[in-house]
C-alpha cells in the first residue's frame, strides 16, 4: 500500500524523440519507476508525472533519443545552491557526505 | 565515523574465470547487502571507490561512474581474471554508468542487475532477466520510518536558537526581562515549535502517501495546521498570540516536511524547484507577519496601545 507515489504533475524536464528510437529497450532496463515501457518494438513514456530525473536513461540511450535536466530533487541542496550560487549538492554541507543519503 | 570497504577486486566463494562479476560501492552496508544475498554463489565483488557512500547517491554524485569502473577494471586487470566479458552492475548504478561507454574501454558488456540485491539469485537463475518488480524502486512506510531520525535530527539542532528567541520575547518587559513571564508565555510556543518538528519530520514522511496533495510544502503544512490548532486549544490561545502561532507553525512545518524531498525515492529536481519557488516567500511572509502580530500583542499587554 502507498508503493507508487507520484510527485508534482506537469513539472518534468524529460524528452524523448520517438523517431532517434531503435527500440534497444535499455531506458526501460534502467528506470526505476517504469517511466518507459515497449510499444511495437519502439520505447514509449507511461506517465512522466513518474520521472524522479535521475537521468539514467538518458546516460544510456546511445542514440540520443532522451534527454532530461538531471539533478537532485532535494530541497535542501536546491536551496543551498540558491544562497551559494553553486550547484546543488546532496553533500549537507560536510566534507565526507558519508553521513547522509 | 567511516563505512568504508577497501577497493578492489574480492572473490566469494571459490569462484573461477567463468563467474558472474557484480559490482559494487565501498560503502559497507552496501558491499555487505550484497555479499548477504550472494551467499552460497562463486562470484567476484569488484568494489568502486565511491568514498564510502551508496550505490544510488554515488552514482548521482558520479562517483559511481563511467571513470571509475573502467579504471577498476583495469586496475585489477579483470579481463585476465575472468574469460567472459560481462559485468553485473546494479540497476540504479545507471545513474552514473554509461554502459556503451564501458564496453568500448574495456570490452566488458553492462548488464544492469535488480535494483535491490536479494533479487539476484532469482536474476542468475532465470538467465539475467529482470521481472517488472525488480527494475522498480520501492518506498514503503518502514522506509520512511527509518529515515524520519534524518530529518527529526537536523530540525531539532535548530530548536535551542528558537527557544531562546520565543523565551526572551515572552519574558520581555519594559522593566526587563521577567523569567516568569518568559516560562508562562512561551511554554506553548516551544510546546508548538516541538509540534511542527513532529509534524513535519515524523507524521508527514511516515504518513506520506495518505495526506493530501502531492506538493511535499502542502502535506507538511496541512499536518502543521493540525497539530498547532491542537497545541493551541490545549494551552488555551487566543487572540493575536493564537493567529500568530497559526501562521508560524504550519509554515516551519511545511517547510521541514519539505526538507524530506532529500530522503525520497521520487521526488524531481524540477518538482522541488517549482515547490521553493513558491514557498520560501510564502514562508518568509509568514514568519514576520507572525512576529508582527506577537510584537502588537506584547504592546497592548504593556498597554502602549
Amino acid at each position: 500500500m502507498g508503493d507508487i507515489m507520484k510527485y508534482i504533475s506537469d513539472v518534468i524536464s524529460l524528452e524523448f524523440f520517438p523517431e532517434k528510437c531503435t527500440g534497444c529497450g535499455r531506458c526501460v532496463d534502467v528506470c526505476p519507476h517504469a517511466v518507459f515501457a515497449m510499444r511495437d518494438k519502439r520505447a514509449v513514456i507511461t506517465d512522466s508525472d513518474l520521472c524522479m530525473e535521475c537521468g539514467a536513461c538518458a546516460l544510456n540511450c546511445e542514440f540520443g533519443a532522451i534527454k532530461v535536466d538531471s539533478g537532485v530533487g532535494c530541497a535542501a541542496a536546491l536551496i543551498n545552491s540558491m544562497i551559494t550560487g553553486g550547484p546543488p549538492s546532496c553533500d549537507c554541507g560536510g566534507t565526507t557526505g558519508s553521513d547522509c543519503c | 565515523m567511516r563505512y568504508a570497504v577497501e577497493p578492489g577486486l574480492y572473490a566469494l566463494g571459490e569462484p573461477g574465470a567463468d563467474s558472474d562479476v557484480f559490482v559494487t560501492a565501498n560503502y559497507k552496508l552496501s558491499f555487505d547487502t550484497l555479499r548477504k544475498s550472494l551467499k552460497g554463489l562463486n562470484a567476484w565483488i569488484l568494489v568502486l571507490d565511491t568514498k564510502s557512500i551508496n550505490v544510488w547517491c554515488a552514482a548521482g554524485k558520479g562517483t559511481f561512474g563511467t571513470d571509475e569502473l573502467i579504471k577498476r577494471i583495469n586496475e585489477t586487470e579483470l579481463h585476465k581474471g575472468v574469460n567472459h566479458r560481462k559485468i553485473i552492475v546494479p540497476q540504479l548504478g545507471a545513474v552514473g554508468v554509461n554502459a556503451r561507454a564501458v564496453q568500448q574501454a574495456t570490452g566488458f558488456r553492462v548488464y544492469f542487475g535488480p535494483v535491490e540485491a536479494k533479487d539476484i539469485p532469482a536474476y542468475v537463475l532465470s538467465g539475467y532477466k529482470k521481472t517488472e518488480e525488480m527494475r522498480l524502486v520501492k518506498f514503503t512506510m518502514l522506509d520512511r520510518l527509518i529515515l524520519t531520525p534524518m530529518e527529526i535530527n537536523p530540525s531539532m539542532k535548530k530548536f535551542p536558537l528558537f527557544a531562546l528567541i520565543a523565551l526572551i520575547l515572552f519574558g520581555l518587559q519594559p522593566s526587563g526581562i521577567l523569567f516568569k513571564d518568559a516560562w508562562s508565555g512561551g511554554l506553548p510556543f516551544l510546546v508548538l515549535g516541538l509540534a511542527a518538528v513532529f509534524s513535519g519530520a515524523f507524521i508527514t514522511p511516515v504518513f506520506l502517501p495518505f495526506i493530501p496533495f502531492r506538493s511535499f510544502a502542502i502535506k507538511g503544512l496541512i499536518t502543521g495546521l493540525f497539530a498547532t490548532f491542537l497545541i493551541t486549544g490545549f494551552f488555551g490561545l487566543t487572540g493575536l498570540s493564537a493567529i500568530s502561532a497559526h501562521l508560524f507553525f504550519p509554515s516551519a512545518s511545511s517547510y521541514i516536511a519539505l526538507q524530506f524531498t532529500g530522503s525520497t525515492t521520487f521526488t524531481s529536481m524540477s518538482g522541488v524547484k517549482k515547490e521553493l519557488k513558491t514557498a520560501i516567500p510564502l514562508y518568509l511572509t509568514a514568519t514576520a507577519l507572525s512576529l508582527l502580530l506577537l510584537t502588537i500583542h506584547k504592546l497592548y499587554r504593556w498597554e502602549i496601545l
